[in-house]
C-alpha cells in the first residue's frame, strides 16, 4: 500500500484532523496559514483522485481493509470526483480570504473557532461525496450540517442566529427524512453499501417500503438542496451569514444536496425505478421550473444584494432539479455541469459581496451607487460573473443553459425550454439593476476613501471570475467529466 | 377488525408513526423556540424507535453469542441508532446554544416577539 492508494481516506481525514488542530493553535494568526495549507492539500488530493478516475475508472477503497458490504467502502467515480474537486477547490480559493474576512464579519467571541468549524464543514461535505455507504452518508451529512448552522450563526447581525436556528430546524428535518428513507431501504435489503443495495433493490421495486424510501429521500435531499418550496432556510441564512460563508455554501451546500439526489436516484434506486415506477419527473420538473421562475422574480425586488443572490440560487437550484427530472443523458449532463458551473459563479458573486462589505460594511443597493469607479476590479468581476449567471456565450453559464435547453428539447419538453429561457431573461433584470447603480449613478458624497478590497480578498474573487470564463471557453473538462459521469450512472447518450 | 389486526401486528411501527407526526406538528405549529426543539427531539426519537423495531427478530434473543441460542436479533440497527443518538444530542446542544444567543440579543425566544424586535430595528 503506497500513499497514493490511501488518497480516498486522506481526502476526508486531512480536513477532519486539521479541524481540532486549528482549535489547538488558537489565534487566527497561527491557525489561518495552517487552515489554508489544509485546504490546498485537500484540493490537491481531489485533483489527483479525479485524474486517477479519468485514467483508470472508478476507485474502490475499503476503509480499514474490511471487505465491502461488511465495512464502509469509499467509491469514487467521475461524478463524485468532480464534486470533490468543486468543494475542496472552493475551500482552497476562499480560505486565503478568511484572515481579513473574519475581522469584519464574524462576531468577536467566535473568531478563534471559525476556521475549526469551517474545516469540519469541509470534511463533512467531502465525506458525503466520497462515501459508498448510505448510513455513512447520513453521518457526514450531519457533520457538515451542524458545522453549517454554527458558521451561519457567527454573522455579526443578530438576525444571523435566527437564520441559523431556522436552518437547523429545517436541515434536521431534511436529514432525518433521509435517515427514514435509508432505514426503509435497509429494512428491505439488509445492506448499507450503495452498490450492494442497488442490486438488491432491483428485485423489490414493487414493494411499498422501497417506494416510501425513495419518497422520503427525495423530500429530505430536496430540503438540503433547497428545491422550491423547501428553500425557506436559504435566503436568511445566506443574507446574515458572514459573506465568505455564503460564498462557500452558495457554491457547495446546495450542490451537495443535488449530489445526494443524483446518487440515490440514479445509482442506488436506479433510473428505471425512479422514473418508470415512482415518476419522480412529475415532481422534479414542475417544482424545478416553479423555483426557477419564483426565485428569479423575487430576486428582482431585493434591496440587500446577498438576499438577491440567495433567491437567484433558488432559481439555479430549480434548473438543476428540472434537469435531473428530464431523465435523459443530456439532462443529467446539464445537471452535473450546472452543479459545477453554478458553484463557480455563485462563489465569485458572493466574494464580490465580501469585498464590498469589507469596505462599506453592507451590501444594499444604495452602497453600490457609483462603485464601478471606486472598486473597478470588484465590479468588473460582478459584471463578468453576472453575465455568466444570465447565460451569455463565452461564460460557464452559457454552457449550462445550452445543455439545459437541449436536454429539455430532447426529452420533448418544449415548454420547459421556454421557461428556462424566460427565467434567464429575468436574471438580466436583477443583474442590470446592480450594473446600473454601479456604473450609471453618481457615487454618494463623502465616500472618497472607498477603494479596492485588499489583495487577499480580491485575488480569490478574480480567480473564480476568471474560471467562469476559462471553463466557458474550454468546455472539454466539465462536459467530458459530466458525460463520463452520466455514462457510469447508466444513462447512455 | 382488519385495522385493529394491522395495528396489532405493527404496534411499534404505528407508535413510531404517531410520535413522528406529533413531533413534526409541534415543530411546525409552536412559536416558542424551546418547544420547537422539544418537537424536533420527539420527531428524531420516533425514527430511532422505528429503526429498533426493524431489528427485532421473532423468537430471537439479544445478539450475544450463546450456545443455547439459535436466533439473534439484528444488532446492526442498534449500532446505527447509537450513532444517530449522538448526532441528535449534538443537534440539541447546538440548538439550545443558539437559543441562548437569541435570548441574549432579542430578549425573547418567542418568534412573533423576535419578529417585532427586527421590525422596530429596521425603522
Amino acid at each position: 500500500m503506497t500513499l497514493v492508494d490511501q488518497l480516498p481516506a486522506l481526502q476526508v481525514a486531512v480536513p477532519l484532523i486539521g479541524a481540532p488542530l486549528c482549535a489547538l493553535l488558537g489565534r487566527p494568526r497561527l491557525a489561518w496559514p495552517f487552515a489554508v495549507a489544509v485546504a490546498w492539500i485537500t484540493f490537491a488530493i481531489a485533483i489527483a483522485l479525479l485524474a486517477r478516475v479519468l485514467a483508470g475508472g472508478p476507485i474502490h477503497y475499503t476503509m480499514g481493509g474490511w471487505p465491502p458490504v461488511l465495512g464502509i467502502e469509499y467509491v469514487i467515480d467521475p461524478l463524485n470526483a468532480l464534486v470533490l474537486v468543486l468543494v475542496s477547490g472552493m475551500a482552497a480559493v476562499i480560505m486565503p480570504a478568511v484572515r481579513l474576512g473574519i475581522d469584519v464579519e464574524v462576531v468577536h467571541r467566535a473568531r478563534h473557532l471559525f476556521l475549526t468549524v469551517a474545516l469540519l464543514a469541509l470534511a463533512g461535505m467531502l465525506g458525503i461525496a466520497i462515501t459508498g455507504d448510505v448510513f455513512n452518508l447520513y453521518v457526514f451529512l450531519e457533520i457538515s450540517s451542524l458545522a453549517s448552522y454554527a458558521l451561519v450563526a457567527m454573522g455579526v447581525d443578530r438576525r444571523a442566529t435566527r437564520a441559523a436556528f431556522n436552518y437547523l430546524i429545517l436541515g434536521t428535518i431534511g436529514a432525518t427524512f433521509i435517515l427514514i428513507g435509508v432505514g426503509l431501504a435497509y429494512m428491505m435489503t439488509g445492506t448499507l453499501n450503495m452498490g450492494d443495495m442497488a442490486t438488491r433493490l432491483a428485485g423489490a421495486a414493487d414493494t411499498a417500503p422501497v417506494q416510501a424510501a425513495l419518497a422520503f429521500i427525495l423530500v429530505g435531499a430536496g430540503i438540503k438542496f433547497a428545491i422550491f418550496p423547501a428553500h425557506a432556510w436559504m435566503p436568511n441564512a445566506y443574507t446574515y451569514a458572514p459573506s465568505l460563508v455564503s460564498a462557500f455554501f452558495g457554491a457547495t451546500a446546495t450542490k451537495i444536496g443535488a449530489y445526494i439526489l443524483i446518487r440515490f436516484v440514479y445509482s442506488v434506486f436506479g433510473a428505471d425505478f425512479s422514473f418508470d415506477v415512482m415518476k419522480i419527473d412529475w415532481v422534479l420538473v414542475p417544482l424545478g421550473l416553479a423555483g426557477a421562475v419564483f426565485g428569479s422574480i423575487v430576486a428582482v425586488w431585493q434591496d440587500d444584494l446577498r438576499r438577491m443572490l440567495a433567491y437567484s440560487s433558488v432559481a439555479q437550484v430549480g434548473y438543476i432539479a428540472a434537469a435531473i427530472g428530464y431523465g435523459n443523458h443530456d439532462g443529467l449532463v446539464a445537471a452535473i455541469i450546472h452543479v459545477f458551473n453554478h458553484g463557480l459563479m455563485k462563489g465569485a458573486l458572493f466574494l464580490v459581496m465580501a469585498c464590498v462589505i469589507f469596505r462599506l460594511g453592507k451590501a444594499d443597493m444604495a452602497s453600490f451607487r457609483g462603485l464601478g469607479r471606486r472598486m473597478p476590479v470588484t465590479m468588473g468581476c460582478f459584471v463578468a460573473a453576472g453575465l455568466s449567471m444570465i447565460g451569455v456565450p463565452a461564460t460557464v453559464g452559457f454552457i449550462s443553459k445550452w445543455y439545459l435547453v437541449t436536454g429539455a428539447i430532447e426529452a420533448g419538453l418544449w415548454p420547459v425550454a421556454v421557461v428556462i429561457v424566460a427565467s434567464s431573461l429575468i436574471a438580466v433584470i436583477y443583474i442590470w439593476r446592480v450594473v446600473e447603480a454601479a456604473y450609471f449613478t453618481e457615487p454618494p458624497p463623502g465616500g472618497d476613501a472607498v477603494a479596492e478590497a485588499p489583495a487577499t480578498l480580491l485575488a480569490p474573487t478574480v480567480v473564480l471570475t476568471a474560471l467562469c470564463i476559462v471553463f466557458g471557453l474550454a468546455t472539454g473538462l466539465t462536459v467530458g467529466v459530466a458525460g463520463e459521469a452520466a455514462g457510469v450512472l447508466g444513462v447512455a447518450p | 377488525m382488519d385495522i385493529l389486526a394491522a395495528v396489532d401486528a405493527h404496534a411499534v411501527q404505528w407508535g413510531a408513526i404517531v410520535l413522528l407526526m406529533i413531533g413534526l406538528y409541534i415543530v411546525m405549529t409552536r412559536h416558542n423556540l424551546i418547544k420547537k426543539v422539544v418537537g424536533l427531539n420527539i420527531f428524531q426519537t420516533a425514527v430511532f424507535l422505528f429503526y429498533i423495531s426493524v431489528a427485532w427478530v421473532r423468537e430471537g434473543t439479544a445478539p450475544i453469542v450463546d450456545e443455547d441460542a439459535e436466533l439473534y436479533s439484528n444488532p446492526l440497527p442498534h449500532v446505527l441508532i447509537l450513532t444517530a443518538i449522538v448526532v441528535s444530542v449534538a443537534t440539541m446542544a447546538l440548538a439550545l446554544a443558539l437559543i441562548v444567543r437569541i435570548r441574549e440579543s432579542y430578549g425573547s425566544i418567542e418568534e412573533d416577539e423576535m419578529a417585532r424586535v427586527d421590525e422596530s430595528g429596521r425603522r
